[in-house]
């Protein structure tokens, strides 16, 4: 089955006055259709400045190499905007993380739905409105016709993500993007949130992109992992072998932190990682991982640390051979 | 959005009363208005008997409820020196006036709106220096001294354009420059600061990721965000435009209300200035309420609070 | 290797060493290229030295008129000498000298109007701002009343009716530009009065004063300035926009505004008359307004772009 996405090297720079900022290093992955595949790790680790390359959508002082970011077959890289416009929000969607203000607040929500579709697509008002209509019933909003009259910011969070999502699908992608879509929003919306995403990309078997730093989150809806820290890989796999079985010293640090029903134990203390993220600027080798991690040896300072790969997509990033779990 | 205009309305009203009350006040203690009608060289029974006449040695109080009233009927009181009635006064001269701040402020969004969008959309570039150049520089140009030099260079060197008088358009067009030169800093400055605020915002980066193109992204949703600000100001560069147009009208020789103003104050034609100074706040008034209306229209948030 | 060593080696290629300047480390560094907070800087600079070093930078006075030499052209035409560098006006008054003493009087009563309009409308701001409720309507009710007042006219009116001064200039011009400075003033007062620090401080019980002059005031101290610089510049174009109208200092005190009008019966034959006071005008209120941005640029934490 040949990919829908397929990320090679990427390298994502930031120019910026204190130095050069290397966000994202040599990360490759591959999305499936009506597969999700989910990005890991803390804020900052450079998750965002992937999908924001993707979409071609980085900041002026962003700088991007990758040997090939193919979409359908088509490499992204060699598109000019112009070109590269047409694929944005019609092929390829993108919800971001914050809904309060995603929305431009001069416009009714029908408005700019319509919009989605119309700049891409010839069709007329009336079959635009309908489409909205529909998407607004598929996520789960009623009275949808009303609906559209209303403006932003006489919605709630919650809905107006809604809103994102419906917006994100007016034209029929495949792939949809979604940048840490739950964060900013209640708890208990969360899991509404993240059912409803599941639900439509299996729906439309759309392939999805999930940007996340919550392990809960992707234990529900992943099909694949890629573990981020510090701008670079450290481990991918699919998302049983890394819940059961994971080999990185950060990954095995991150499943001690959450509570794990059945397993954890009632009064046992949560793990925690001491020490921060360094900052990746300037010139880095080895791995990002060894001042805070509990097996750092020499050897992890040594320069041009690859990726040791078991299988085409299961790998990891250290020095220290996998033990296997006794579980 | 009917509330919000009734009580932008209420307090448009309040803020009259309030003005003219103050205006007619300042001009009142500020001198003895009886002293100046009476002239120079008056007795002090002459002074008396102006005083009384005009009623001057009435409370305060009860003078401007007289006065109140009568404009309200549009009578403003009767020229001393011209023995004509003010409102006449007014409404012969104002329509130099109003031509003049209308097309001062046309003439700064016209330079400025462009200059500050090219200037936000290319910052740091040429064109950024060039929009920021003028703007610095109109800020600092004394606006009188700006139309001397226009009527030395266009209206004496090269002869372009004629330098007094009211009978034709080409009359405007120094004075327009002039007087809305000054404007033009701080609207280009809003528009562009506006613009790379709006531009960095997150709805505009959900817009790009729609696919949408760059003209609708900056037409739609860049500049209908960026310029709720600038209608605002907008408003109040034109109310101070009517107001500042007094030395303006005196170079250029415009027989408006600035002109008018000033030669009364020069005689202390005291009736004439309190009505001119009522007209342009009434003026400045109406202009910012218009402006609150078109704000709301402009954005939805605001009609709902 | 020492262990220190092994460590050092082990440590670095993170990126752990990076140090990122402290927020006094940019402003310095800023200040020392940004071009217009330099060059604006100079600018008032060298119009401050003149005012302090006028009578050796004159070499006449000012004041002392000789017919026999008037209307001499400045040194750049055929008819001008080194003895009057910038020619001689109507009276045979020489113009450097005047120019230069004009300095003084410019740059007395910008600041003096400056003061004036800050102590009114930095109070005005902080109640609003602080206190807000009642207290923010009723600042926020006089400042529309200020702004609905044509300043320029109401000023014109009064010095008409009470007579020309350097005094009188100053009070009615402090007294009617405060506008911005209350205006600034509340919104800052009010995001800083929002901030966690200052609400802690309150819960802690620090009382009213001790809150403003701790917390509050400090914080205000860039706004304060920045606002400062512009209105000075305002000020002074004010000054000569109503000296120009014959309602400002009085002859033969040399202000820069009074220099114009003085030459503007003559400017088409002798343009230098008008151009030369007008150049200084625009000279010293570019370099505040350049001084004034870039103090705004230096010190704001996002910078221009």
């Amino acid at each position: 089955m040949s990919a829908l996405l397929e990320v090679k090297h990427l390298n994502v720079d930031l120019n910026l006055p204190a130095g050069m900022l290397h966000a994202v290093r040599d990360v490759s992955f591959s999305v499936q259709k009506g597969k999700t595949l989910s990005l890991v790790g803390e804020s900052g680790c450079g998750k965002s400045m992937i999908a924001l390359a993707i979409m071609g959508l980085l900041p002026p002082s962003g700088i991007c190499h990758a040997e090939k970011i193919a979409f359908e077959g088509d490499d992204l890289l060699k598109m000019d905007e112009k070109k590269l416009s047409t694929f944005r929000g019609a092929r390829m969607a993108m919800i971001f993380q914050e809904p309060m203000t995603s929305l431009d607040p001069c416009y009714t929500i029908g408005n700019q739905l319509v919009e989605a579709l119309t700049e891409h697509k010839k069709v007329s008002a009336k079959e635009a409105k309908e489409r909205a209509v529909f998407l607004l019933e598929k996520v789960g909003i009623t009275g949808s016709s009303s609906r559209l009259k209303q403006y932003p910011h006489q919605l709630s969070g919650g809905l107006r993500q809604r809103i994102m999502i419906a917006m994100g699908l007016m034209c029929g992608p495949s792939l949809i993007i979604a940048d840490e879509p739950t964060t900013a929003l209640d708890v208990t919306i969360q899991a509404q949130i993240m059912e409803l995403l599941s639900s439509i990309q299996q729906e439309f078997n759309m392939g999805m992109i999930l940007i996340t730093h919550d392990l809960g989150v992707v234990s529900r809806v992943a099909d694949d992992v890629v573990i981020m820290y510090c701008g670079q890989v450290v481990e991918t796999g699919n998302i049983n072998e890394i819940f059961n079985n994971p080999i990185h010293p950060y990954t095995r640090g991150l499943m001690e932190c959450i509570p794990v029903p059945g397993k954890t134990k009632p009064g046992e203390k949560l793990g925690s990682i001491p020490g921060i993220v360094p900052t990746p600027i300037g010139d880095l080798w080895g791995c990002s991982f060894r001042n805070r991690c509990s097996l750092a040896k020499q050897e992890c300072a040594t320069r041009g640390l690859e990726l040791t790969k078991i299988s085409d997509k299961r790998s990891f990033r250290c020095v220290i051979p996998p033990v296997e779990t006794t579980e | 959005m009917l509330i919000y205009t009734l009580k932008r309305l209420g307090l448009a009203v309040i803020v009259m009363i309030t003005v003219s009350l103050i205006s007619f006040m300042l001009l009142r203690v500020s001198g003895d208005p009886a002293i100046s009608l009476a002239g120079e060289g008056a007795s002090n029974e002459e002074i008396e008997f102006v005083r009384v006449q005009y009623g001057f040695d009435r409370p305060l109080i009860i003078q401007y409820y007289e006065w109140a009233g009568r404009a309200l009927h549009g009578d403003l009181g009767n020229s001393p020196y011209l023995n004509q009635p003010v409102a006449q006064m007014i409404r012969e001269r104002m329509g130099v006036t109003v031509i003049l701040g209308v097309s001062a402020l046309s003439f700064a969004m016209i330079l400025s709106i462009p200059l500050g969008i090219l200037a936000a959309i290319r910052p740091n570039t040429w064109i950024d220096r060039i929009a920021l150049s003028i703007s610095v520089m109109g800020q600092a140009m004394p606006s009188f001294w700006f139309g001397l030099i226009l009527i030395i260079f266009f209206g004496v060197h090269l002869r372009w354009l004629p330098i007094s008088g009211s009978d034709s358009w080409q009359h405007f067009v120094m004075p327009t420059i002039a007087l809305g030169y000054y404007a033009t800093p701080a609207i280009m400055r809003l528009v562009r600061s506006g613009m790379i605020e709006v531009l960095a915002s997150d709805h505009i980066r959900t817009a790009r990721a729609k696919g949408l193109r760059w003209p609708r992204i900056l037409f739609k949703h860049t500049l209908r965000n960026a310029i709720i600000p600038v209608v605002a100001v907008a408003a109040v560069q034109l109310g101070f435009m009517l107001g500042g147009s007094i030395v303006i009208e005196s170079i250029f020789a415009l027989n408006g209300l600035g002109n008018l103003a000033w030669v009364s104050i020069s005689r202390s034609d005291l009736p004439v200035v309190q009505a001119i100074v009522l007209f342009l706040s009434i003026t400045y008034i109406i202009l910012t309420f218009l402006a609150d209306l078109l704000n709301a229209f402009l954005d939805p948030r605001i009609r709902s609070s | 290797m020492t262990p220190a060593e092994t460590q050092q080696q082990f440590d670095s290629g993170l990126g752990l060493e990076v140090v990122f300047p402290t927020p006094g480390q940019i402003m310095r560094q800023r200040m020392l290229t940004h071009k217009g907070f330099i060059i604006g800087g100079l600018m008032v600079l060298i119009i401050f030295l003149v005012a302090i070093f006028a009578p050796y930078i004159a070499g006449h006075d000012p004041y002392h008129q000789d017919l026999s030499i008037r209307m001499i052209p400045p040194v750049w035409s055929e008819a001008g000498s080194w003895e009057h560098p910038l020619g001689t006006d109507s009276m045979g008054r020489d113009y450097l000298a005047r120019l230069a003493y004009g300095a003084r009087i410019s740059l007395f009563i910008g600041f003096s109007c400056m003061a004036i309009a800050a102590v009114i409308g930095i109070s005005l701001g902080l109640i609003a701002g602080y206190f807000g409720g009642v207290a923010d309507m009723i600042v926020s009710f006089i400042i529309t009343v200020r702004l609905a007042l044509p300043a320029v006219l109401v000023a014109i009116a009064v010095v008409a009716l009470i007579g020309g001064s350097i005094q009188v200039v100053v009070m009615v011009l402090g007294c009617l530009i405060w506008d911005r400075f209350a205006v600034i003033l509340r919104a800052t007062t009010q995001q800083i009065r929002a901030m966690d620090y200052v609400q802690a401080a309150q819960a802690a019980g620090c009382s009213v004063i001790w809150l403003m002059a701790r917390e509050i005031m400090p914080n205000l101290f860039n706004s304060i300035v920045i606002v400062a610089t512009l209105e000075i510049g305002r000020a002074i174009l004010l000054e000569a926009a109503l000296s120009f109208l014959g309602m400002g200092v009085q002859p033969p005190t040399p202000s820069w505004g009074l220099m114009i009008s003085e030459g503007k019966d003559m400017m088409l034959f002798d343009p230098y008359l008008v151009t030369i006071p007008g150049v200084a005008l625009f000279f010293l209120v570019l370099g505040m307004n350049l001084f004034g941005d870039g103090l705004r640029d230096v010190t704001s934490p996002e910078g221009r772009s």
